[in-house]
């Protein structure tokens, strides 16, 4: 009933090909982004922007990173972590070691390195496919953490291995306040969606999907495999390198390689396939998932038990915790194999319907 | 259908309600002072974090019965991190508002100290690190809020050092021997590297360093290096169940357990418990305390607190060396307590501000720790605007198979060589973040 197309009447190409080609959608995203913007900043305590909402917001944008890989183009990678401390590691360093490096270049400087870093460990899946190329992205992450806790140019020389940035500006703007940082990660994560959306939708988008979905037809109708391979892990590095310059600039102020350990890799992955292959929607569900309901659950066990009167120790909380996470993936992934993000589209489908299914 | 969307409706509501306002607490017109706990019980290091959080409650819990900090009760909410950055940082922000504002965190794990110490400043609350996170914070010019109380990885280092010299004979005895140091490859194992090649350097002696990748359950090949180059000695910078699979890897590749030392962190019961007699002879270095079951307080705690059934761990464990660690972790935490009270009003709960002054201001005599029931377990503690360590001893203690006996009086760290290592270390801090030195105006603040 309220979600309806009749009467939004296409004229032009160009409004077929819109982002959001129905007005009800393009609508509701504007007014979230709208809530998130101005309504939000005003609704939590600290707490939530610092522990939730930045932590959900830069994993979020990694997730649409490694999205790009793994959705859109089909080559896993389990070396997204290797990929974030990159970026953190070489956007501490422009930060440190250039006086006067604005803060967003040097994030970008990050991503950008990150890129290169990218594309190098990219190389292998010219040749190798599916779990053999998980397994040889494997190795960025072991290097990486080799050479960010063996190198000590990339730490700066700090003894214990451990680096921390000081005060964050851009343009006269200091990000102190757990709102402003939100904010910033924010503004990145939409900016960085559009852009990730705008590709996956372009012929750069298609030419990866195409691979994804059979490589040798691919080349077949003139679509260079080196080129789609390697641009699909130079973008999603890049992202994933802006990613990781965040977690550790904003999120985490000091951070180490175990950071961005191989757990780190894993979890990313989970939240792109928890949150639906090939959907930048579904990374942020996907993020949400994951970042949000461990926290949630080791609140929300006390807080139950406590109802019944009933003290839960903290070691219990834990281990329930990982139980009930871990049943709630195996039973999500069971009810829905195409994430969140399907469930998603399954809801706007039915609201279509609403509420006269027949 | 119906049955799903009420239980999704009824988790939604709950999930709104748990996140965005803690439960009231039923205590809140009583006054009271509120220390968090940071807790490692599940994980890697349970079976070593697990003690201490006990401890820490216990300790909490006496206070309480001796009639609280003037009147205050101690209140304890624990938060675990298991050990990881990530999961510090949310517990910090989850608990540092909570009953009336944290007075002092203890995050017991270097990386959670790392991340916290950019942000205590901004919230104003102290942060207690005995025996872990930044050496270089025992400079309180720079680091305001940073309080390594009783010792510093350097510290430690120094003394086990300084023992091993003395068991040659004397430092020059060092020149030419190797030194093998076997370090928990994170910022925890790594603090520890500055001052043994300041002390290689000085000395002569060289150094085989060992990283060994959390968590440490895999260490075949680092102690075939061990047994390929003999190292005269080991040292062993390891946390958690890293510990003993070292010892044990170390016995069979037939090491000298008497030539294996431990910092601070590397040396206790449920590290060497399974493995019994076959450890004889490893040493440990200890920041002052060691186990201590008949010490005053310990009586005190099995009595009023055990002893009325309110012990938070094991009846067993009382006493033993982590569980004493964190009865001093709490005691330093409550005398902090004490003392900003004598200034800033007596029977008040006390801001972190307030207490931060405390810390700052602590003057642990002989005579309050007798008062307490700490004389023996630790020697006094003094602290001052620029020295936020206030003491800087530690002994040796050896394991005979069963539980662990002192080989080694106090030892007294040279703090000519350390003092400008910290400070040279906290200017560096200081550079890259740019901060500057607190004027001496600062120090009563």
């Amino acid at each position: 009933m309220i979600y309806r197309e009749n009467g939004q009447f296409k004229v032009a190409y160009r409004d077929d090909q819109q982002i959001f080609p129905i007005a009800q959608d393009r609508w509701f995203v504007l007014a979230l982004l709208a809530f998130a913007f101005l309504v939000v900043p005003f609704l939590f305590d600290d707490y939530v922007y610092k522990a939730i909402l930045i932590p959900f917001l830069v994993l979020a944008l990694a997730a649409i990173g490694v999205n790009i890989l793994v959705g859109y183009c089909g080559q896993i990678s389990l070396g997204s972590g290797a990929f974030m401390a990159v970026g953190a590691y070489m956007a501490y360093n422009m930060f440190v070691r250039f006086d006067g490096m604005p803060l967003i270049a040097a994030l970008l400087l990050g991503g950008g390195f990150a890129t290169l870093v990218g594309i190098v460990f990219g190389i292998p899946s010219l040749r190798v496919k599916g779990l053999y190329l998980a397994v040889a992205t494997l190795a960025a992450q072991f290097f990486c953490d080799w050479a960010f806790s063996r190198i000590p140019w990339f730490t700066n020389n700090s003894s214990s291995g451990s680096v921390a940035v000081g005060r964050l500006e851009v343009m006269g703007w200091h990000i102190n306040t757990p709102v402003e940082k939100y904010l910033f990660c924010l503004s990145f994560v939409v900016v960085f969606a559009l852009l990730a959306k705008n590709l996956v939708r372009g012929a750069i988008g298609r030419q990866w999907m195409a691979i994804r979905d059979m490589d040798v037809a691919a080349a077949v109708i003139g679509i260079r495999p080196t080129y789609a391979k390697l641009s699909a892990f130079a973008v999603s590095s890049f992202i994933v390198g802006v990613a990781g310059a965040l977690w550790g600039f904003v999120h985490l102020g000091s951070w180490e390689p175990l950071a961005f350990s191989i757990d780190r890799s894993f979890q990313l992955l989970f939240i792109v396939i928890i949150g639906g292959l090939g959907s930048i929607m579904g990374s942020l569900f996907g993020a949400a998932f994951i970042v949000i309901l461990p926290i949630f659950l080791n609140q929300f066990l006390p807080f139950l038990g406590s109802l019944f009167g009933v003290t839960i120790s903290t070691a219990l909380i834990s281990h329930t915790e990982y139980m009930i996470f871990g049943a709630l993936i195996v039973w999500f992934l069971i009810a829905e194999p195409h994430g969140l993000a399907r469930l998603w589209s399954i809801g706007k489908q039915k609201l279509r319907l609403w509420p006269f299914p027949h | 259908m119906t049955l799903r969307k009420v239980l999704s409706v009824a988790a939604f509501t709950a999930a709104a309600l748990t996140l965005t306002e803690a439960p009231p607490e039923a205590l809140a017109q009583e006054k009271v002072q509120f220390f968090p706990s940071f807790t490692g019980r599940t994980g890697p290091v349970a079976p070593n974090a697990t003690p201490f959080a006990n401890g820490f409650w216990d300790y909490m819990k006496l206070v309480n019965e001796r009639g609280g900090i003037n009147g205050v009760r101690t209140l304890v909410e624990e938060c675990e991190t298991a050990y990881a950055t990530d999961r510090g940082v949310e517990c910090y922000e989850r608990l540092k508002g909570r009953h009336g504002g944290a007075t002092v965190i203890q995050p017991l794990s270097t990386g959670i100290t790392f991340a916290l110490t950019e942000k205590v400043p901004a919230d104003k609350i102290p942060m207690i690190t005995s025996g872990y996170g930044r050496s270089d914070s025992a400079d309180g010019g720079i680091f305001k809020w940073n309080f390594p109380l009783i010792g510093h990885y350097w510290i430690a280092g120094d003394v086990v050092l300084r023992h091993i010299a003395n068991l040659e004979g004397g430092w020059d005895k060092l020149k030419g021997k190797r030194i093998a140091v076997g370090f928990h490859d994170s910022p925890f194992g790594k603090e520890l590297l500055p001052i043994v090649e300041e002390r290689a350097k000085r000395h002569g002696f060289t150094l085989q360093l060992l990283p060994i990748p959390a968590p440490g359950v895999e260490q075949k090949a680092i102690w075939l290096q061990v047994r390929q180059q003999r190292p005269d000695y080991v040292i062993l910078q390891t946390w958690g169940i890293m510990t003993p699979t070292a010892i044990r890897e170390a016995i069979a590749v037939g090491y000298p357990m008497s030539k294996v030392f431990g910092t601070w962190w590397s040396g206790a019961e449920p590290d060497l418990r399974d493995i019994g007699a076959a450890a004889k002879g490893y040493n440990a270095v200890m920041m002052q305390h060691g186990s201590s079951r008949d010490s005053g307080v310990i009586k005190e705690i099995l009595e009023k607190v055990h002893g009325k059934g309110q012990g938070t761990g094991p009846r067993a464990e009382v006493g033993d060396v982590l569980y004493m660690r964190g009865v001093v972790g709490a005691m330093l935490a409550v005398e902090g307590v004490f003392r900003a009270q004598e200034r800033f009003g007596k029977g008040q709960p006390m801001t972190g501000e307030q207490t931060r002054w405390g810390y700052e201001n602590l003057d642990i005599t002989e005579a309050r720790l007798k008062a307490i029931g700490f004389d023996g377990v630790i020697s006094p503690v003094k602290t001052s605007c620029s020295d936020h360590m206030g003491s800087a001893r530690a002994r040796i203690h050896t394991w005979d198979g069963s539980r662990f006996t002192w080989s080694s009086n106090f030892i007294n760290a040279d703090e000519s060589i350390i003092t400008p290592m910290v400070r040279a270390s906290a200017d560096r801090y200081a550079t890259e973040k740019k901060l500057t030195r607190r004027p001496a105006s600062d120090c009563n603040s």
